[in-house]
């Protein structure tokens, strides 16, 4: 079968392999100048997510078909190949400070540490950020991972300082998501990035933070005049 | 000028880091691609540790295990000292965010092979996911300096005496030197030179023992590699230990169950194997557990089953065969985590600090890696403020520089690949799970002809940003150095024990001795002591 790398035709064997092993055969016998990430091949380590026919993908957890087109992650500079740069994505974990700031007295139980199980099984692949429209419009945008890491931090019972973390979100932040739901659908571990952002505007708003874009009104027709 | 460089960004790399930043000393990580990319993530059974004093389980139990699973090979003044330092290091992660699972209001913990108690905390089959993920988030907090998409070429020794590093740097294709007080070596494990019959991801060959052995630094017990009973069929995928635990049954084609599935890993591995050389087929059996329990407790293994293998394992048997997973062999050290060069430590699975022996209980290496990380952090600093150095840092970056441009030529070359394929298969058949002479001599020899081949080859790929080929390549002739030792130290122990099992010699010795490999003129002598 045939598969587009970034416009470059491969042929492969028409056995059911998973996209990393086509990749791997690709560069083991055909081109070894291929540059892709890999590792674990378990889905756990995050370095190979690409997309296919446009969707982000872990390359190990992918079955290859004939006709794919392969391309590396959006919204992140292409450096080599199929590789990208992950720096600037990453950057946003400290500008929200993703961390337990100050461990509080309480115990953690069962129902405590099942708020917290899905948002921490996130392996730092980025597809999210690949994604996310936002950025197209808004660069300085935290983006999806970074935002449920918030999340997973701001929802442990262990953390105490959760309002000055909040208030980190504010800006650049939870209030900029449009809700598309793109990071959810590309999240390989099943994580929901756009719901993890609204249980952060509810934190906010309990912690009597708003959203701070212009809502329109009696003044200005709703935004909306046709007359205008 | 650091105070110390550690090479590696796992478990045991950033455990170290963190506990040196409190320390106040000027470290730095160095990883190979990203820090949460390492081998640590996965992981996915457990952390050994005895957290609370009214469930019948003691640290001395703790140690008693590891011991017996060691066959006399673990030093018990350290195996102790981890032990009973687990509850400490346990309570340490939960303080900074580790997400462990809960029974009620306490940390869970669930049996693993050959352990009298249940003392294995967890994190659904995340464990190693978490734990790193946790470590890296601390490590941001704390603003540990990263030096990431680095590989290290060599170390730079002189007069005996680790100074710093020279490195790769991948994105530009720089050569940097670093100078360094000390450097502790974090850099996991080497089952995956058995490419294509292991577990560990593709990266996981060993480089740090490479670079050891390159510095006169003395390997031990390079022979024990443990074989993880259930990897799946076709792909090597890991299926924890946990399944087993929680009450998986391992069955032949016929139904017929055929061992204690709760044995040490090395015992399962060789049953399972016996079964596959009588041309049985062998598979794992959770379809009792329940699709509730598979869904809580295994979500990983759920995934990778189905994706690997096409089946639900709540309904299907697993299809599983043995594969190289663990490396209780490397760089050895003393409890201070120092190896015979001064200045360099080794901690985690690249070292060697005797407390698995001939064989590692499964959770002991979480434990081992967190705890010995904060460990050296303490040692090599306490080294470094006593020490002061100078290094000509640029006379460095240009020998090696001249030897990396001499590989990469502009004529069509070779790849390296098939040499990796066809040492995966020579160590899988030769130095695997059954032993004996004649197949250690047979793999001796071909590992120096794969040598001789490899030696010749060249990269036509002369663009040194990003050059994966390279590094690939590079790698290669580490895992073949690796190989080496390993089968040197094979060879030469003429007994069974633990996980080295040899047909030709079934029993133990009387005496119970260590290997040791060290590069001597260029050439590799094994000794074996008490």
């Amino acid at each position: 079968m045939k598969i587009d790398i970034q416009g470059t035709l491969y042929e492969i064997p028409h056995i059911e392999i998973t996209l990393l092993n086509a990749l791997v055969y690709i560069r083991e016998n055909i081109n070894p100048s291929l540059k892709f990430g890999y590792n674990c091949k378990s889905g756990v380590c995050g370095s190979c997510a690409v997309r296919v026919n446009f969707q982000e993908t872990l390359s190990c957890q992918y079955k290859v078909q004939d006709g794919d087109k392969i391309e590396p992650l959006l919204r992140h500079e292409n450096v080599a190949g199929l590789l990208v740069d992950y720096k600037k994505a990453k950057q946003n974990l400290q500008k929200i400070q993703t961390w337990l700031h100050v461990r509080s007295e309480k115990v953690m139980g069962e129902a405590c540490e099942e708020l917290i199980e899905k948002q921490s099984d996130c392996i730092l692949c980025s597809s999210c950020f690949s994604a996310c429209p936002v950025l197209d419009v808004k660069q300085s945008f935290l983006g999806p991972f970074a935002l449920t890491r918030a999340w997973r931090y701001v929802a442990d019972v262990r953390e105490e300082e959760k309002k000055s973390f909040i208030e980190k979100m504010q800006n650049d932040g939870i209030w900029d998501c449009t809700l598309c739901g793109e990071c959810t659908v590309a999240c390989p571990m099943g994580i929901d990035p756009k719901s993890d952002i609204l249980h952060l505007r509810t934190k906010s708003m309990q912690a009597g933070f708003f959203d701070p874009t212009p809502q329109p009104s009696f003044e200005d027709d709703f935004g909306f005049n046709p007359n205008f | 000028m650091f105070d110390i460089l550690i090479v590696g960004s796992g478990g045991a790399g950033l455990s170290a880091a963190l506990e040196a930043k409190k320390q106040g000393a000027k470290v730095a990580v160095i990883c190979q691609s990203a820090p949460t990319n390492a081998a640590t993530c996965m992981a996915q059974g457990g952390f050994n540790g005895v957290i609370y004093d009214d469930e019948g389980d003691s640290p001395s139990l703790h140690v008693k295990d590891t011991m017996t699973s060691s066959s006399s090979l673990a030093i018990e003044k350290n195996v102790k000292d981890m032990c009973e330092g687990a509850k400490e290091d346990i309570f340490w992660l939960e303080d900074i965010g580790m997400p462990f699972s809960r029974k009620k209001d306490r940390i869970a913990q669930r049996k693993f092979g050959a352990a009298s108690k249940d003392r294995t905390a967890y994190s659904q089959d995340y464990t190693g996911l978490k734990l790193l993920h946790t470590l890296y988030d601390n490590c941001l907090k704390e603003g540990i300096a990263f030096l990431d998409n680095s590989f290290v070429l060599e170390l730079i020794v002189e007069e005996g005496t680790c100074k710093g590093v020279v490195l790769l740097d991948i994105q530009s294709g720089e050569i940097k030197a670093f100078e360094s007080k000390s450097v502790v070596l974090a850099t996991g494990g080497y089952a995956g030179i058995y490419h294509g019959f292991s577990t560990n991801g593709i990266e996981s060959t060993g480089d740090g023992l490479a670079l050891a052995l390159k510095s006169s630094a003395i390997l031990s017990d390079m022979e024990f590699v443990q074989f993880h009973p259930t990897s799946l069929k076709s792909s090597s995928v890991l299926v924890s230990e946990s399944a087993r635990g929680a009450g998986g049954f391992l069955l032949n084609q016929k139904g017929e169950r055929f061992v204690e599935e709760l044995m040490t890993r090395d015992e399962v591995s060789r049953a399972v194997f016996s079964q596959m050389k009588k041309n049985n087929s062998v598979f794992l059996d959770i379809r009792h557990l329940g699709s509730e329990f598979i869904n809580k407790n295994l979500p990983q293994e759920k995934k990778l089953i189905n994706i690997h293998e096409h089946i639900d394992p709540s309904e299907q048997l697993i299809p599983i065969s043995p594969a190289a997973h663990y490396s209780m062999g490397g760089v050895d050290v003393d409890e201070d985590l120092q190896t015979n060069v001064q200045g360099l430590f080794a901690v985690g699975e690249c070292s060697n600090v005797k407390v698995h022996g001939a064989n590692r209980l499964g959770g002991n290496s979480l434990l081992e890696i967190v705890h010995f990380g904060r460990k050296v952090a303490k040692t090599s600093y306490m080294y470094a403020q006593k020490t002061s150095l100078h290094v000509e840092l640029k006379s460095y970056e240009k020998k090696v520089k001249k030897e990396i441009d001499k590989l990469l030529q502009n004529e069509k070359s070779d790849t390296f690949f098939a040499l990796r394929e066809e040492l995966g298969k020579e160590l899988f058949e030769k130095a695997g799970i059954y032993r004996d002479e004649e197949g250690l001599k047979s793999l001796i020899h071909n590992i120096e002809n794969i040598e001789a081949r490899y030696n010749k080859l060249t990269i036509s790929d002369t663009n040194m940003s990003y050059n994966t080929w390279l590094v690939s390549h590079l790698k290669f002739g580490n895992s073949l150095s690796v190989a080496k030792a390993l089968s040197l130290c094979a060879i030469q122990r003429e007994e069974s024990r633990g996980a080295h099992y040899r047909d030709d010699f079934q029993k133990p010795a009387n005496e119970a001795l260590h290997s040791y490999v060290q590069m001597q003129n260029s050439a590799l002598h094994v000794r074996f002591l008490k």
